[in-house]
Order: structure tokens, then sequence, then C-alpha cells
């Protein structure tokens, strides 16, 4: 199998002392330590005010990445197909739906019960941007990530379009914690073009892989801490990579237990400035 | 896209377990919707329950993903020789090439309700309670891989109530795209609580039996269902048979899938992105919608739904295509229903049989399509499928008796 090439024309990142893509570069590429600082949403400017109200963490963290990727690459998101890709959505949405289910005569708000589908921010985005592009949404538990770029490099392949993937996981509250403990929200968006573009960052080839898991893991102890913790950490590897802007190099991402992805990442130099005469 | 042979396909809903009990049913015109016995709730409506379910005993080695949800998927799994069909592919192709790509909304949600009314003194879950295997949204396509002893890529889509027909679009763009050589996709979704609640407190649920299409339709009745397909890569010519000899069961022949973009919980009401994701489907497919025989409507019995696409449908395809929904019989199976729908097409291709829409008393004339009212046989050569779902979420199967 020759793999599914794609070229990164934007990212978008937010998660635990790594404030955006653009101020996260000095520690991905190690000239600054990790710190575990608690991830800040900031509230969705597309929405319109009463879905912006409306909107909880999963969906703030999930509409932030996709916007900085969007933006970065200035792209126009009315025309993007979307992949988002997510362990388990709107925790605290869930949390609520259950207790409220679990009282004699459970009265549900609707607004929960809708926000409650696992495509809700999908469904936010497309609002937002004013989008009819087809958008999926996934999950393969700690394999998420990966399950989400494959589906999205394919896409890319196979229709020959840009796709914004996104994938975005938020923590459960008590007493679902204790059963699937993710301590932050960590969110990462990749725009993924067919074609070489001049605002490439990087072209990427995946292949499915027997899984290395310890090929899968970062250098840095704090940001491979939080690669395990937390299924859409699991990008991290390749953040690293393409961060690091050279040289070429192949980089191993966990999927499922027994299926890995490799990716062979050749970064594009910044366009040189045009020679004047 | 180059169409995709179907090699075997199941269904399990209110109107049996099986393709031969659901064929029997849509032929009698016969409903499989009660009003709700399911865990006693007191919620005036009706629901498309699957007989057996709770008598389902997982083997052993999968106890940890007991759940609804996923007795259901072993039920489903059991009928129309489905586990020896995907045991051949695997043979064929080899365990690593056969993927898993199946659908639902609320996967074993229904076990962390349940576990939500027995908290510890403290609060905490009851440490009989798995999160993975259960509730998480994966854990149907891990149950499914892991039954089928399938390694392939694998994943859900959870799009609402259109998962379980882009499903189809994941397993034909991966096959295209050369990552693998078969799936097996499909959908299950079961009767849980936040459905239930949900529905109601958005006043979509009917009171009474659904009808989909009526003039005083109120909402849906909620089933659940297993629907299963075995899609495989065509080998030598398109629309030859099978390396076995055996014709497929069917052809994929084309998908669309587009979003409104216009609201969480209500159509378009011009049904802007269900004509996109029809367009795109006959597109794909390379057929012109007069190439149609019959149309398997969303229909949901939703005033909202049946209005927006009405139009979306009478502007792709006028008013003369036979259509109904068969959610009159089912009810809506929500994640699954797209599965269903799209073995359903298939028993229509097969049989000859355009299914009626049931429950239907007094149509309405602002929904100008040609709804069947009685079962219409006739030969079914191209069918199109509809599921469109929460989130603005459109998806449209094309699916063919030949290539």
């Amino acid at each position: 199998m020759s793999g599914l090439t794609v070229w990164v024309q934007g990212v978008g990142l937010l998660g635990p002392g790594l404030d955006s893509w653009a101020a996260s570069l000095a520690v991905l590429r190690g000239m600054q330590a990790h710190a575990f600082t608690p991830t800040a949403l900031p509230a969705p400017a597309r929405l319109p005010p009463a879905e912006r109200r409306r909107s909880g963490p999963g969906v703030k963290l999930a509409l932030a990445v996709a916007d900085e990727a969007v933006t970065q690459a200035q792209a126009d998101p009315a025309t993007l197909a979307t992949v988002f890709t997510s362990s388990s959505g709107e925790g605290i949405n869930c949390h609520l739906l259950c207790e409220t289910l679990a009282t004699p005569a459970p009265m549900v708000s609707p607004i929960r019960f809708t926000n409650s589908v696992h495509n809700a921010a999908s469904g936010c985005w497309h609002i937002a941007v004013a989008s009819r592009a087809s958008s999926t949404s996934l999950c393969a538990f700690d394999g998420s990530f990966g399950a989400g770029l494959i589906e999205a490099a394919t896409s890319v392949r196979v229709s020959g379009e840009p796709v914004l993937l996104v994938a975005s996981d938020s923590p459960y509250p008590e007493p679902l914690h204790a059963t699937r403990s993710l301590p932050d929200h960590f969110g990462v968006a990749l725009l993924l073009l067919p074609v070489q573009s001049p605002q490439s960052l990087a072209k990427i080839t995946i292949m499915l892989s027997d899984m290395d898991s310890v090929t899968a893991e970062c250098e840095d102890a704090s940001l491979e801490a939080l690669r395990r913790a937390i299924p859409a950490a699991a990008a991290l590897p390749l953040l690293v990579a393409l961060a690091a802007g050279a040289p070429a190099q192949t980089v191993a991402i966990a999927y499922l237990p027994t299926m890995g992805l490799r990716l062979q990442l050749v970064p594009v130099p910044p366009a040189a400035p045009v020679e004047g005469p | 896209m180059t169409p995709l042979p179907i090699t075997a396909c199941t269904l399990t809903t209110a109107l049996g377990a099986g393709s031969a009990a659901t064929l029997a049913a849509l032929r009698a015109q016969r409903s499989g919707l009660a009003p709700v016995r399911f865990l006693d709730c007191p919620l005036p409506t009706w629901t498309g329950e699957v007989a057996g379910v709770d008598a389902v005993t997982l083997p052993e080695a999968l106890a940890e993903f007991d759940c609804r949800n996923n007795r259901l998927a072993w039920l489903g799994l059991q009928q129309d020789g489905l586990i020896d069909a995907v045991a051949a592919a695997r043979e064929r192709w080899g365990a690593r090439r056969v993927g898993v790509f199946l659908g639902t909304s609320t996967s074993g949600l229904l076990q962390t309700e349940l576990a939500y009314r027995q908290r510890e003194p403290g609060g905490a879950l009851q440490a009989s309670f798995h999160y993975g295997a259960t509730q998480n949204t994966y854990s149907l396509a891990a149950f499914v891989a892991q039954t089928l002893g399938l390694e392939g890529p694998g994943w859900v889509v959870s799009t609402a109530c259109s998962s379980s027909a882009k499903v189809f679009g994941t397993a034909a763009r991966l096959i295209a795209a050369g990552l693998i050589d078969a799936a097996v996709v499909g959908g299950v979704d079961s009767l849980c609580l936040t459905t239930l609640y949900g529905f109601n407190s958005l006043e979509l649920l009917s009171s009474d039996i659904c009808r989909p299409w009526d003039a005083a339709r109120n909402g849906l009745s909620i089933g659940e269902a297993a629907a299963f397909a075995l899609v495989e890569r065509q080998v030598g010519e398109v629309g030859a048979v099978g390396q076995d000899g055996s014709a497929p069961q069917g052809w994929l022949l084309g998908i669309g899938e587009s979003n409104d973009g216009y609201h969480m919980s209500t159509p378009h009401p011009e049904g802007a992105g269900a004509i996109e994701a029809m367009r795109a489907a006959l597109a794909d497919a390379n057929l012109q919608p007069a190439d149609i025989d019959y149309i398997n409507l969303h229909g949901t019995a939703t005033p909202s739904n049946d209005a927006s696409e009405a139009r979306a449908v009478g502007q792709v395809f006028g008013a003369d295509t036979p259509c109904s929904s068969t959610k009159g019989a089912t009810g809506h199976t929500l994640g699954a229903a797209g599965g269903v729908e799209a073995a359903i097409a298939l028993l229509a291709m097969r049989h000859g049989l355009m299914p009626a829409g049931l429950n239907l008393r007094q149509a309405d004339v602002d929904l100008r399509v040609n709804y069947l009212r009685n079962n219409h046989c006739a030969p079914v050569h191209r069918v199109v499928s509809n599921s469109f779902g929460f989130g603005g979420s459109n998806a449209c199967l094309v699916l063919g008796g030949t290539a």
C-alpha cells in the first residue's frame, strides 16, 4: 500500500499549557518547558449569541481549534468538508442528563438533549460558518484521533477536496470521571489538502501499521504524560514534528490496540520572499 | 463511484429477527409498533421494541460488553448467515483488510442511565459499571469486531439519525483508497431513557402510533434495531458475480452527504441540505432522477421533517417517483435507521416489493409526492434511501439490484 498523501495547510491547538498552535511552537520545539496549566476555553465567536450561550465546553473546544486552523490557513470555512472525532463528546451534558433521568419524574431540558448528540460540535460549526458541505463525527475510544485522521485523509484523496479534521476531548464530571479519567480538555484541528499550496506546512503520507506504542511516544515527559492521558492528544507526536519544521521524519501515531499509523512527514520550507529585479 | 457489491445483509427490528421475518411483515403491511412497555416508562408513546433482547446472553469472553445495545447487536449478527459470510470474507482478504464501520446514536448509554439510579451512598457508580465497553460510543464497533474476529480499521460514526447510512460512504472511500478490501457496515441503536424523554421534551414524540405523511401526524415512535451489511471490493468486471459464484444481495451505487448548516434539531424548511445530499448521491451513481424506481423516505412523522423532505424530494424527483416511509412499521430506529432502510431497499429490489407507508389515515395534501398507501409489487432496480439527523446531518444512498 502506498499510503495516503495530504498536505497540512493549517493547525489549531488547545490544551493544558498549550494555548494555541502559534503560542505552543516553543514548547513543541523543546525550547520552553511544558507546564500543565488548565485549558482556558474561549467563547465561540463565530456562533450567534443564542447558540454561544448554549454551547458547552466540548463545543467551545472544538470550535476554537477549528477556528484557529482555518484562520491560519486563510481558508473559506463555508465550503469546507469536516471530520469531527471525539472519544466522548460533551461529558458534562451527559452527566446532567443521566442525573435528571435518575429522578422519579424526569424533566429533561430540550436543549440539553439536542446538544447530547455526538455530532453537536459538527452541527454548531456548520451553523456558525453557514456550510452545507459534508461532515461526519466519529468515535474510536482511545483511538479517536487516528480514526479521524484516516477518515479525513481518505476523504481528501477520494474527493480531491480539502477536509478540516477536528479532534477534541473534554472530561466527564464525577461520578463518570472515576470511570473515564480525562484530566482536562484537549483539541487539535488540521486542515488537509490534496495538493500543495503556498500555505502548506508539510506533506504527510499516512499508512496503517502494526501498533508500535514505543515509537508513538513524545520525548518530552510532560507532553508524553498528556498524550497518554487524553485520546485527542495522540496527535502530539505529529504536532511536535510539524512544529520542528525540519528535517523529514517518520512519526508513529497510536490508534487501535492492534493497529497504529505511520506518518512520513516532509516539511515544506516557508516560501522565500520574491526577489526583486 | 465504482459500484460496490453488498455480499451479505441482515436486519433485526420490531418486525422480527432477520430478512424473512421482515419481508413477511412488510408483505402483510404489519407494524411492529406497540404502546411503550420498556422499563415501565410512563410516557404516553409507542415504541418498536425488539423481542428477545433481554434474553440474550453474551459469551463469557465478551461479558464486559454486556448492555442492551450489544445484546441487540449480538441478536442481529446471528441472522441471515452474516457470521459465515464475514468469516469467508476474512479468509478471502485477511482479518486486517476487513474494516468495521457502524452507526449508533446512544450506544450503551442505557447502562449509564441505570447506573445513575443505583449510585453508591457517596455518589459513585457501582463497580460493575464498564464505561468503555458499554456507554462509550465506540463500544458497538469494538464488540462487533471482536465477535467477528476482524482486525482492520474501525470506528463508529455518530451523526444522530444519519449515522448508519454514512458508514456505507466510509467503507466505499477506504476501499477506493486501498486501505481495506471489505467492511462490515450498518448500525445498532436500542431503546434508552435519554431518547424517550429527550424527544418527548422537544414535543417530537407522538402519543399515538407514528403516522408518516399524515395530515394529522404529530411526531415519531422510537424503535430499536440492528442492521449489518458486508461490502467487498469488486473483483474482475463490474457486475460480475462473487468469487464463490453467487450474486451479491445488491450494490451500493452512490452516496451523497451534506449538512444543513441551519439548526441543531429542525430541518431546513425547504430541505436545502437534503436536496444537496440527494443530488450528490445521484451524481455519485452517475444516474438521473428518472432512473430511480422507489424512494425510501426518512419520513419520521414529525410535522417539520415530512414537510421539508417532501419539498426536497419534489425538487429533485418531481411528483411521480413512488416513495414511502417504513418507520410506521419499524419505528424510528435513530442511529440504526440508515442501515435498516438500506436493508429494506435490498429486500424491495430482490422481491419486487415497494413497501407501503403504514398508519396513514388522511394524507397531507401539502406533501406532493407519490406516497404509497399500499404495497406495490413491481420490478425495483434502483432505490434511493434518505437519512437525516440532528445537527443538520444528511445522507442519501443509491442502491441497485444490479451494478
